[in-house]
């Protein structure tokens, strides 16, 4: 195997795919959650926040989305703190730290959008985004 | 004191620069600008006092030869040449050598030497004078700052002019003198006359610049060198050319003669200085009489071992300062503009000067340039203050009586006519009489004798024409009450003057705020008659309270008495050999008698190098008569005088014909007795001058219109000033503006019709061009361009959908597209390696 030479990113997906049992490595794998299930976690809530922005036509349901999406990066930051942390590196801290600063923003940003929300609502008596397309203007 | 030589042109610069630049800005007081005028030329006028005395009287080493600038460092590289070939003509062909080059570095440093001394002495001395005068002449002018800027940059040029040490700084100073001479003739620019008068001047003199720059190019390709010191000490080996030989010395003496004759108003040249007395008074003092007008002077001293080297150029010059001299006297006694009379008078005084240095006395040449500077500028600054006293008049006929009104004027003016008239002991007499004996006596030239029956009687004319003036101005009748400005009466008193003498009016008065009657002579009479008509016809002679004359204030007579003492004793440095018996010496005083100081300058031919210092030689004594066998071959033998320096005459330039004062030796057998003949002809001409002026204008007045009938053509001939600017006009002028217009119809016809036509065939090509360019080229990039967007803009239309939702789905394929790219290698081998 060439595992040595798969760069780090997909080294964190692929190096505990290839064991001898299934059933053993899962049993391991859920007693001791390492850094690629937070990783998985974190992907899938991005996905599925994605997909809500994409598809959703209630616009605070894209909010919700884009929480999710947001939540997603956190996860990842509070991840990579506790491996960093784990293997040694001293300002592992910083992704805690980055995660408050993120729900602050989110706050904030969710704030904004629901004002807006609100304000549009006022205008266009809707919150379907597929009657607003005032961007093409 | 020596050192700072370089401060003296520097200074009136600075004051100029001053004036000129900031005295309008800041609205400078007449105050400020006169004192920081007569402030810069005082102080260049004690460092110059003080640099002539520590260089002659203070055991200078060098004295007598000249101390530059340069040897101190004051100085700088102002045209580094190259190599220039020298070819010194015939000379050098003679001794077979080939052409040699030389390094041509012309410096800009300044020169003290006896000649530079005393013409640094007298223009910042006569100029301290005439800029107090100005400052009270001037007074309430509108460009006042104007003007002593003028005066500033003037006194800077003609301080370069003089002091510079080399051909190219002197033709700086030339041009800069001819530059102020033209803005400040022109001062009154507002005026058509003065204007005219300026651009006369300026042309006038181009003609004398392009012989001097000719010269000047003869110089350098002749000695390699610029350098007074350099050319002359070249210049001495030089053979003299006699009557009859014309080599590269009489051609470079004719260039440099030529140049002379525009700045110094000599025949044909002289037309542009009685214009130039459209200037202010205090203009003509300085410029047209006192300095400017004496460079050329300057520049034939300078240069006299060139012109000694060329018996014919010195017979040129001779005659053309006699025929100078008789022509602008006899032009002078039928003026009636004051200003004119002495601008006149300038003229003949200058060909005067130019008569002694012709005759090879150029110490005496110099000597009259000191002493006319005096009183010239005395009587010209005397002529101001009257024309202020008088309001702005110049018409001499409308003066008279002025002795009462302007004591100062009148005695400070009286010293000057007699010093101009030649009595002794003012100082014209000393000059005067010397350059007279020298012309009698000369063994440089030819014709020796003619040249001086010429200047005796124009020195009969000058006394008459003089004491004419004098007489119109300050005796007699007070005839300024009786003629009104202008007006019926003013018509009919002309006319009275001009009975019988009906001049047309060719001649405008150059100067004057008025249009005036210039012809015809006025006094007698016929004048007397009007006078009392006018006097007791209505206007009853006491309404004219404006035109009453009054006497100037201090800051204009104060320079008068100083002038006037100067033009009293100025004469005493130069007093002749003749006076030995009193003196006791033949040129008494020693370094402070003028031609011992200048002695040093002028080159001897006889001993092929210039004059020993405190020698008693003379620039051209009266040898015996034994040394004027005629030699024709002696020209290269030595001299056989026992002084073995003090000889000029027939060893080196041959035999030179009649000579006057020899055959008047001949009969007296006596040398002295022989001069004293001259000195007492000359008094008697002088005082027989003065006599018959004053039986003209002052005992019997009606003589002088009986007589300007009796003599009609003469009479009309001298006051038309025998119509050169007549003839300059038909002949020059009238020519120069036909072949202008004729070039200036060949430029509008021929040369403008071709570029108009090339135009025209342009704008012909440019409109097919244009056709071309709007329907073929514009037309095909409209035709594609139309078909583009027609064509792609559904397409780009249809991606702009406006929901939001869209724009993030595109997002996010991009995204995905990057990633797949970004990790394109790694995807293909981990899939590619589990194969």
């Amino acid at each position: 195997m060439m595992l040595n030479s798969f760069s780090p990113a997909l080294l964190l997906f692929f190096q505990e795919v290839v064991e001898t049992s299934r059933w053993e490595q899962m049993k391991i794998s859920a007693m001791n959650p390492d850094l690629s299930k937070f990783l998985v976690i974190g992907a899938l809530l991005f996905i599925i926040g994605v997909a809500g922005v994409l598809t959703r036509r209630n616009i605070i349901v894209i909010f919700m989305s884009i929480e999710l999406i947001l939540n997603a990066a956190n996860l990842n930051f509070i991840a990579f703190s506790r491996y960093l942390e784990v293997t040694g590196n001293v300002n592992a801290l910083a992704g805690q730290i980055f995660t408050v600063f993120v729900i602050v923003v989110a706050a904030a940003e969710a704030a904004i959008g629901l004002g807006i929300v609100i304000a549009l609502y006022r205008n266009k008596e809707t919150i379907w985004v597929d009657e607003i397309d005032l961007l093409k203007w | 004191m020596y050192k700072y030589i370089w401060l003296v042109p520097l200074l009136p610069l600075i004051g100029a620069a001053i004036n000129g630049l900031l005295g309008r800005r800041f609205r400078f007081s007449e105050k400020l600008i006169g004192g920081i005028a007569v402030g810069s030329v005082a102080l260049s006028f004690l460092i110059s006092v003080a640099a002539v005395y520590s260089y002659g009287f203070g055991g200078h080493p060098q004295w007598p030869a000249p101390y530059v600038t340069s040897q101190d460092g004051f100085s700088f590289d102002w045209i580094p040449g190259g190599a220039v070939s020298v070819n010194a003509g015939a000379h050098n062909a003679a001794a077979g050598e080939a052409p040699r080059f030389a390094l041509l570095n012309i410096e800009w440093s300044y020169q003290l030497d006896p000649l530079s001394s005393i013409f640094m002495l007298i223009v910042t001395g006569v100029g301290l004078c005439i800029f107090v005068f100005a400052t009270g002449y001037m007074h309430g002018e509108t460009g006042f700052y104007r003007f002593f800027a003028y005066m500033g940059l003037f006194m800077f040029a003609m301080l370069v002019l003089v002091m510079g040490s080399n051909f190219l700084m002197m033709f700086v100073g030339w041009e800069g003198v001819g530059l102020c001479s033209y803005l400040l003739i022109g001062y009154y620019f507002d005026r058509q006359e003065a204007a005219n008068a300026s651009r006369k001047a300026f042309i006038t003199n181009r003609v004398g610049d392009f012989g001097f720059a000719l010269a000047i190019f003869g110089i350098i390709a002749t000695f390699g060198s610029a350098q007074y010191t350099d050319v002359f000490s070249q210049a001495r080996a030089f053979p003299i050319e006699l009557l009859g030989s014309w080599g590269v010395m009489s051609w470079i003496a004719l260039g440099l003669f030529i140049g002379a004759c525009g700045k110094s108003a000599q025949l044909p040249l002289h037309v542009w200085l009685p214009d130039a007395m459209a200037g202010p008074t205090p203009v003509s003092a300085l410029i047209h009489a006192a300095t400017m007008v004496t460079a050329g002077l300057y520049m034939v001293t300078r240069t006299n071992v060139i012109f000694q080297h060329s018996q014919t150029m010195l017979l040129v010059v001779a005659l053309v300062g006699a025929a100078t001299a008789i022509f602008a006297a006899t032009i002078g006694i039928t003026q009636n503009d004051i200003k004119k009379v002495l601008a006149y008078s300038t003229v003949s005084q200058l060909g005067f000067m130019f008569m002694a240095c012709g005759v090879g006395a150029f110490v005496i040449g110099i000597f009259h340039v000191m002493t006319h500077a005096f009183f010239k500028a005395l009587m010209f600054l005397g002529a101001g203050s009257v024309i202020h006293g008088m309001h702005h008049e110049q018409d001499m006929r409308r003066m008279g009586g002025l002795k009462k009104y302007m004591p100062y004027t009148y005695w400070t003016f009286m010293a000057g006519w007699l010093a101009i008239c030649g009595i002794i002991p003012f100082s014209g007499f000393w000059s005067k009489d010397e350059i007279l004996w020298q012309a009698a006596s000369t063994e440089h030239i030819p014709l020796g004798w003619l040249v001086w029956l010429i200047g005796t009687i124009a020195a009969l004319c000058t006394a008459f024409y003089m004491t004419r003036l004098m007489a119109m101005t300050f005796w007699g009748k007070e005839r300024f009450r009786e003629t009104p400005a202008g007006g019926e009466a003013d018509e009919a008193h002309a006319a009275a003057y001009d009975k019988g003498l009906a001049q047309h009016d060719a001649i405008r008065s150059a100067a004057g705020d008025r249009p005036r009657h210039d012809a015809g002579e006025h006094v007698g009479p016929i004048h007397e008659d009007v006078s009392h008509h006018v006097a007791t016809g209505g206007h009853g002679g006491h309404d004219h309270g404006a035109h009453m004359p009054h006497e100037s204030p201090p800051s204009m007579w104060v320079p008068l008495v100083v002038l006037a003492i100067l033009a009293t004793i100025g004469g005493f440095v130069g007093i002749g050999p003749a006076f030995k018996f009193i003196t006791g010496s033949e040129h008494p005083g020693g370094k402070l008698n003028i031609v011992n100081w200048l002695n040093p300058i002028i080159w001897n031919p006889a001993t092929k190098d210039f004059n020993v210092p405190h020698g008693d030689d003379h620039a051209a004594p009266a040898a015996d008569a034994a040394h004027a066998t005629p030699a024709p071959d002696a020209a290269h033998a030595t001299p056989a005088t026992g002084a073995g320096h003090a000889e000029t005459g027939s060893a080196v330039y041959g035999h030179t014909g009649f000579n006057l004062a020899h055959a008047v030796e001949n009969i007296t057998h006596s040398h002295l007795v022989t001069e004293w003949i001259f000195i007492v002809l000359s008094l008697i001409v002088a005082g027989a001058g003065m006599l018959l002026g004053a039986l003209f204008y002052v005992w019997r007045p009606q003589l002088a219109n009986i007589w300007a009938q009796r003599l009609r053509p003469l009479y009309a001939a001298s006051y038309n000033k025998y119509w050169v600017d007549e003839f300059y006009g038909a002949a020059i002028t009238r020519r120069t503006m036909d072949a202008a217009r004729a070039i200036y119809s060949f430029d509008s016809r021929l040369v403008d019709g071709i570029v108009n036509g090339l135009a025209w065939l342009s704008r012909q090509f440019s409109r097919i061009v244009g056709v071309f360019d709007k329907y073929f080229v514009d037309g095909l990039v409209n035709t594609v361009a139309a078909f583009i967007m027609r064509l792609m803009s559904p397409l780009f239309r249809a991606a702009q959908t406006g929901f939001t939702q869209n724009y993030a789905l595109v997002m996010v394929l991009g995204l995905m597209v990057a990633v797949v790219i970004f990790f394109a290698r790694d995807i293909i081998r981990a899939f590619g390696s589990t194969d």
